[in-house]
């Protein structure tokens, strides 16, 4: 195991011995209670949502994803319509449940098909995860791939890449995730032997990570320019190192960590998105459910039944806020400059 | 027509087939739930409520203002209070509007020529809003501008026009003064047609028809204003904000059944509102009527707090989920009457508000229409009314079709009420054996999408509005082999459904139209039922409008035609 010797009288200056970038950095953020608690919470939301199948079978014995606009349910241990007809006045409108807060029974409420609203918040909150992590996955990995063939090669290749990522990044983000979104649910995408429908969760998760790429990958680009000029680079060029080498071995490494911090940032970005082509009918397509589907189901009944829009609300800020903390915790672990700040911190 | 503000192109396939021959149906009445308070010109009530502004809302204007190529219910309604023409629907409440009355024309002229020559005698000192006459050569003028600029009707309804064949092809040179004959001296013109047509008054009385003055530039209008003969005339329109109308100066009345005076001095339309501000304007007064249908969740609320200012009103109209016959499934006609079977209409109802906004419906005609015998195979003990899904004979059908587990996508458009729907359907679906999905689109291209044979749509949940009271206009312009056009945009036999006995048979009954009325709603009745047999679509439900009103309207009248009559209307 490693220790820490902190030399005596020499009280501002923690000195680590022994120990990788890594773990250091694991350390640090294990110390920071914030990032620990917003972890907790998003791991908290993950398994919740995880649990979806197991809560709408064996607790709340509904199907989430048909209509039951004749279906009953049980309130205060009487049998009573999921969906309400008006009998007041001249008898319009039909009104769903609303809460009941009894976990085996709509406990959040029916949407305007008659469906049990927490179950599909639960199932929901699986889809918008999957993109927003898929999707941030996948742009991180892009954005580093682009990043480090532009920033090391330079010169033509450079000069392409970056004029196509300011392209993208010169289209708004919203406006090309709608332009895009709305062409491929029309008729889905179909390159080579990959065809994609209309319905595929894909869809979102490509059209997500594609229009972030930019985002991420033009800071990386920055960085890979400052490494490759870095005399460690020199040295191993002077050795005879390949180019691969030398990116794989001697550039990533010292720009993986700017991916790191991405990373939560990016999934928190990207859920918002998500949410919002989905509130926009050009996410996920019912009857999936994501946590922007359920507020647009439940948009046409924020008078009557606001808890419909309200509960995939709170979960995404909920969910964005937990990723935003932890994001920045890891930015604090792993950005050098955050050690001083840590180091602050110890000393309190 | 299709919608609202959705303008459609009919077919021009059609055409040649709707021109073949007549329905010349009876205006019976449907059954309607209008209250309308007494429709009464008198010049006592003129004089208590005349003046004032009636101030309207919509959340999109109905894009161009010319009425021989806007096709939307929103400004339909207006041009019966600003455009006129030789003939048109009565200006009065319910069925009674169903009727055909002299507007322009001195009177209904009897046809001869075994239905193929109409002569035309238009009244004296009638003035459009521009200060010019209406002359005969204005007549001449309208009809080959219908061609010009490519009136959506122009085939559907006006090539039954001797020459209009060459019209449609190169409508630049357009010229029917062959088969309009214009008199100058009597005042008065002859149409020719290619063949007898009893549905030609109703075509002349529809706003495409509308007169306009000679020099009306041959190009759509856009955002200029028509000149009009009307009570009303436009004397502004920015579709980004609002449609002004203000009084004709040069109106002076001749038949309070064809263009009544109005009560109010103005009529604003404002556009750009969400519904939800538009309901609120009106609870608050600063509003008085808007086109939209009252969000969901606001029913409950006028139907209690505001029930003396609701109207409902049946319309002659279907929401159906039109099912392709040349794709599978639904090329097999047993998986055609399994959905059917299945659908369970009074969920469909309560999508779309209740029992109250909408009847459960299983055949093609609408409920009040003409030639209507009520008739329903599709349900538990079927006979002339639904009364609920037969889930277990659906299922049967689907096995017994060999199209278990097949993939269907139902296609919608992205709004919320059609969304509702769309997912119900799917769930409808899965519930007897079919993997199903949900194709939510942009409402602007899913009329015209679902029309493509190209896009491949399996089911789609769409509506249909009622052009004019006919039989035709359901069940030959939306199943009729001549109505199927593959690859196109404006195939609107969605289903794509060609039975040639049922197509002879509904020839046959537009043809028998003027001279044996009644045997011709006698066989629509027949081929409405064998239609319904057959399935290329499951009707849903037959809607209701509600029209949500401030306190101060008083005097509305619902005609089942035009829907409310804004010239009717007073505000003080």
């Amino acid at each position: 195991m490693a220790e820490v010797v902190a030399a005596a009288g020499d009280v501002g200056t923690a000195r680590v011995v022994g120990r990788s970038p890594w773990a250091l950095a694991g350390r640090r953020l294990l110390r920071n209670r914030v990032a620990l608690a917003a972890l907790t919470g998003f791991c908290v939301i993950v398994v919740s949502c995880l649990a979806a199948g197991w809560y709408a079978d064996s607790v709340a014995h509904t199907h989430p994803f048909e209509s039951s606009l004749d279906g009953t349910t049980i309130i205060d241990g009487k049998e009573s319509p999921v969906m309400v007809e008006s009998t007041g006045g001249l008898g319009l409108g039909v009104t769903p449940i609303g809460p009941t807060w009894d976990i085996h029974h709509y406990f959040l409420g029916a949407d305007d098909q008659g469906r049990d609203v927490a179950a599909r918040l639960l199932y929901g909150g699986r889809n918008s995860l999957l993109i927003a992590l898929a999707s941030a996955a996948l742009c991180c990995f892009f954005a580093t791939i682009i990043a480090l063939t532009a920033g090391f090669f330079g010169g033509i290749v450079d000069q392409i890449l970056s004029r196509t990522l300011d392209v993208i990044w010169a289209f708004p983000v919203f406006l090309a995730a709608i332009s895009i979104s709305t062409v491929a649910l029309t008729r889905g995408i179909s390159v080579g032997p990959v065809t994609l429908s209309a319905s595929s969760l894909w869809l979102p998760i490509l059209i997500i990570s594609v229009i972030y790429v930019p985002y991420v990958a033009r800071p990386i680009r920055g960085q890979v320019l400052s490494v490759r000029e870095k005399e460690f680079v020199e040295a191993s060029i002077g050795l005879g190192a390949s180019n691969w080498r030398l990116i794989f071995s001697e550039v990533l490494p010292n720009v993986v960590t700017t991916v790191i911090v991405f990373f939560p940032l990016m999934i928190a970005i990207n859920m918002l998105t998500e949410s919002a082509l989905s509130f926009l009918s050009i996410g996920v397509q019912p009857p999936d459910a994501s946590w922007g589907t359920i507020i647009a189901d439940g948009q046409g009944l924020l008078y009557t039944r606001p808890w419909v829009a309200i509960a995939p609300g709170l979960m995404i800020a909920a969910t964005v806020l937990c990723l935003n903390v932890l994001g920045d915790g890891v930015r604090d672990a792993l950005d050098p400059r955050a050690r001083l700040r840590m180091g602050r911190m110890s000393r309190r | 027509m299709r919608h609202y503000r959705i303008p459609v192109a009919i077919a021009v396939g059609l055409a040649t087939a709707l021109a073949a021959g007549a329905t010349g149906v009876a205006k019976t009445t449907p059954a309607v739930s209008a209250k309308p308070a007494a429709a009464d010109t008198s010049a006592k009530l003129m004089a208590e409520h005349r003046g004032g502004t009636l101030k309207l809302l919509a959340k999109a204007a109905g894009g161009s203002l010319d009425p021989q190529v806007n096709y939307t219910l929103e400004y339909w309604q207006l041009y019966r209070a600003t455009q006129d023409g030789l003939v048109t629907f009565k200006a009065a409440g319910g069925d009674a509007a169903f009727e055909i009355v002299p507007d322009l024309a001195v009177a209904i002229p009897k046809p001869t020529d075994g239905g193929k020559t109409w002569k035309f005698q238009l009244r004296k000192g009638i003035k459009y809003s521009n200060g010019e006459s209406v002359t005969p050569k204005d007549v001449l003028y309208t009809f080959e501008r219908i061609f010009k600029v490519h009136t959506p009707t122009a085939g559907g309804f006006y090539s039954v026009i001797k020459g209009a064949d060459k019209c449609l092809k190169t409508p630049a040179t357009c010229d029917l003064s062959k088969s309009i004959v214009v008199d100058s001296k009597t005042n008065s013109v002859t149409f020719h047609l290619a063949q007898p047509d009893a549905e030609w008054l109703d075509k002349l009385a529809v706003p495409h028809a509308a007169l306009l003055p000679v020099g009306t530039p041959n190009k759509d209008l856009g955002t200029k204003l028509p000149p009009g003969t009307g009570a009303y005339t436009f004397t502004k329109y920015d579709p980004n904000h609002e449609l002004i109308m203000e009084r004709n100066p040069h109106f002076k009345q001749w038949s309070a059944d064809a263009q009544p005076d109005g009560y109010v001095d103005k009529i604003t339309y404002s556009f750009g509102q969400t519904v939800e501000a538009q309901i609120t304007q009106i609870q608050n007064g600063t509003a008085d009527w808007t086109l939209e249908s009252p969000p969901a969740d606001r029913l409950n609320e006028l139907g209690t707090k505001y029930a003396s200012q609701v109207h409902i009103n049946t319309q002659l109209a279907n929401w159906y989920l039109p099912m392709n016959v040349n794709l599978a499934p639904f090329n097999n006609k047993l998986a055609r009457q399994a959905v059917n079977y299945a659908v369970d209409r009074n969920a469909a109802v309560r999508i779309l508000g209740g029992p109250k906004l909408a009847i459960p419906s299983c055949q093609v005609l609408p409920a009040g229409f003409p030639a209507r015998v009520d008739y329903c195979p599709y349900t538990k003990n079927p006979g002339a009314k639904w009364s609920a899904p037969d889930l277990e004979k659906a299922k049967a059908l689907v096995k017994q079709s060999g199209t278990l587990g097949a993939k269907v996508a139902v296609t919608v458009a992205n709004d919320e009420v059609n969304k509702a729907m769309g997912v119900y359907v799917q769930s409808v679906l899965n519930s007897i054996g079919y993997k199903a999905s949900v194709k939510a689109i942009s409402g602007n291209i899913h009329f015209t999408y679902i029309q493509n044979t190209n896009n491949k749509v399996q089911i789609s949940v769409t509506q249909w509005y009622q052009d004019y009271p006919a039989p035709s206009d359901f069940l030959y312009v939306l199943l009729g082999c001549e109505s199927f056009h593959p690859g196109s945009d404006t195939s609107v036999n969605m289903a794509g459904f060609c039975n040639k006995k049922i197509n002879n048979d509904m020839k046959k009954a537009l043809s028998m139209g003027i001279s044996d009325p009644e045997g011709a709603l006698k066989l629509w009745t027949k081929i409405d039922h064998a239609m319904t047999d057959e399935a290329p679509l499951a009707v849903l439900l037959n809607p209701r409008q509600i029209n949500f009103l401030s306190k101060r309207v008083g005097n509305f009248v619902w005609s089942s035609q035009y829907y409310m009559m804004f010239s009717k209307a007073w505000v003080q």
